[in-house]
């Protein structure tokens, strides 16, 4: 169903009609009659045939949550992962902070420091689940698409702050030798097909 | 009074507190059951197969909470309000027969604790005593939202009363009895003989007013839906409220009772078929109790007093005097 018959606010044309709302009855008679009528035009049926009909199809929308649960979208935020490159299983993240600086929460604190090879590595890296808000932005600007927006959204916590270590966010290694690690749909998230529009840089100038 | 007939009215009694105690729980259960399945819900599930032990677990939970007693509030009122809406309802149990007499051991058992000759004023007085638990303890909470729904069931029951009364008087006039047993008598004919052929207009006033006498839904005015607030009932916790909510459901399994009995032939010839009817009728009519919930949006306090005081009894009256013109020519 295509959204034009709601964008269309043109009250000329299409399905629109006026309700047919009487005047209220000003003098007693009006009333009584107005009274006598509503009596006998048995809508109060009409709303009990509905709830009956309800209870006869039996077409119940519960969802019993613990045991069933509605599937969410891949462009849902909830808590969130660490991804791993899929040529070498290393960590993607290359510790640049930027995720740091745009948390509008502050909740993010990463920690880096140069390695025996001269490569930058992360040496603490935790979000406060207690203060994210799941904005988005982090995974939004981070350039490697190293952290990412996850499903799991049962984070509940007997403390108010409620910290999430890197190695807690990072894909298990397992997982991810099995190939099962999800790439993130969502904010953030490169398109698909975005080879096919890649072009060459134009040089000649 | 031989002692066999003391012995014999105790069990009687004792089994009727009872049953309809539990039925009372059992009673929570359906309406949660039926309101869920009108809204395309589930309801309670999660305690027992399909949630059927949920009044049990409903019952420990009310016998186990503390009894809190609020400073500010006239305590020996405050106590004894909830006592008074459980107590007169299952008073005016004694005066309903809830099944035919049956031969049980070669002894011939009527399932009425009395059959006495005012049968249905005692019953209609014994209920609207029972205006006294929610007004009592609505004006004894010290809770401005209580006293509210206090004032507005001391009105909505006074008044239905007066509807109640006046349409039960020309079936009472056609019977010439008014013990219950008299009226089952009346109508033991068949279908053909039941009250409500004669006397329609009655049935469905009485019906109208059964729902005020209980305070469901359309004129579930007891509780103060608007202001969010549970009425009357606020300050009260555990037992001290489930007597209330016990009060509640035994009236409306009794006027279930009422109603069959007085209009739709009760329970017939006496026969077994005839016991079924009887609570057959009986369960439509707690049915509808819980059909309306879920049906029918609740009427103002003014439309509530505008429907008794200008529509209901003026019609009863009209009844009345109807009815005597035919029955005098």
């Amino acid at each position: 169903m295509s959204l034009e018959a709601f964008n269309n606010r043109n009250v000329t044309e299409g399905d629109y009609f006026l309700c047919d709302i009487e005047d209220y009855p000003q003098d007693g008679w009006g009333k009584f009659k107005r009274v006598v009528k509503r009596t006998f035009r048995g809508e109060l049926f009409v709303g009990l045939w509905v709830v009956m009909r309800e209870m006869i199809r039996f077409d119940i929308h519960t969802i019993q949550y613990p045991q069933e649960k509605m599937p969410i979208g891949p462009r849902y935020r909830a808590v969130h992962q660490m991804k791993r490159l899929w040529e070498s299983d290393t960590e993607r993240c290359i510790g640049c902070g930027l995720c740091e600086k745009i948390c509008i929460s502050d909740c993010i604190r990463i920690d880096t420091r140069i390695d025996e090879n001269s490569r930058k590595e992360v040496t603490e890296y935790t979000i406060n689940l207690g203060r994210c808000i799941f904005c988005g932005y982090c995974a939004e600007v981070c350039p490697e698409l190293a952290i990412t927006h996850g499903g799991e959204y049962e984070n509940a916590s007997d403390q108010r702050e409620h910290f999430l270590l890197y190695e807690d966010m990072l894909t298990p290694i397992d997982k991810m030798k099995a190939g099962k690690q999800l790439e993130f749909e969502g904010f953030g998230s490169i398109t698909p097909h975005e080879d096919e529009r890649v072009k060459k840089t134009p040089l000649a100038y | 009074m031989d002692s066999a007939y003391l012995i014999e009215t105790i069990i009687k009694v004792v089994v009727i507190l009872l049953v309809f105690s539990a039925l009372a729980g059992i009673g929570t259960y359906f309406e949660r059951k039926v309101l869920a399945f009108m809204q395309r819900r589930l309801g309670p599930m999660n305690v027992g197969p399909y949630g059927v032990l949920q009044f049990g677990a409903d019952a420990i939970k009310l016998f186990t909470k503390e009894d809190i007693i609020p400073t500010g509030v006239v305590a020996p009122i405050f106590k004894i309000a909830p006592v008074i809406t459980a107590a007169t309802a299952f008073m005016a149990a004694a005066a309903i027969p809830f099944l035919p007499s049956f031969e049980i051991f070669g002894y011939e058992v009527h399932p009425i604790v009395s059959d006495i000759n005012v049968g249905i004023i005692y019953i209609l007085g014994v209920m609207a005593v029972g205006l006294y638990g929610p007004l009592l303890g609505g004006m004894a909470s010290a809770n401005k939202y209580s006293l509210i729904s206090a004032a507005r069931a001391a009105a909505v029951f006074i008044s239905y009363e007066v509807v109640t009364g006046l349409a039960i008087l020309a079936p009472i006039m056609m019977v010439g009895s008014l013990s219950l047993i008299d009226f089952n008598e009346y109508q033991a004919g068949g279908i053909g003989n039941w009250i409500v052929w004669s006397q329609p207009v009655a049935f469905i006033l009485f019906w109208i007013a059964a729902f005020a006498e209980t305070g469901r839904t359309p004129f579930h005015l007891i509780a103060n839906d608007h202001e969010i607030i549970d009425g009357f009932g606020t300050e009260y916790s555990g037992m001290r409220w489930g007597l209330f909510f016990i009060g509640e459901y035994a009236n409306m399994f009794f006027i279930s009772f009422v109603i069959p009995l007085l209009f739709l032939g009760g329970y017939g010839d006496g026969s077994f078929l005839g016991a079924l009817g009887l609570l057959a009728k009986m369960s439509f009519f707690f049915f509808f109790f819980l059909w309306t919930r879920a049906a029918w949006p609740d009427v103002r306090p003014d439309q509530l007093m505008w429907l008794c005081w200008k529509v209901l009894m003026p019609i009863a009256v009209i009844n009345v005097v109807i009815t005597g013109f035919v029955m005098m020519f």
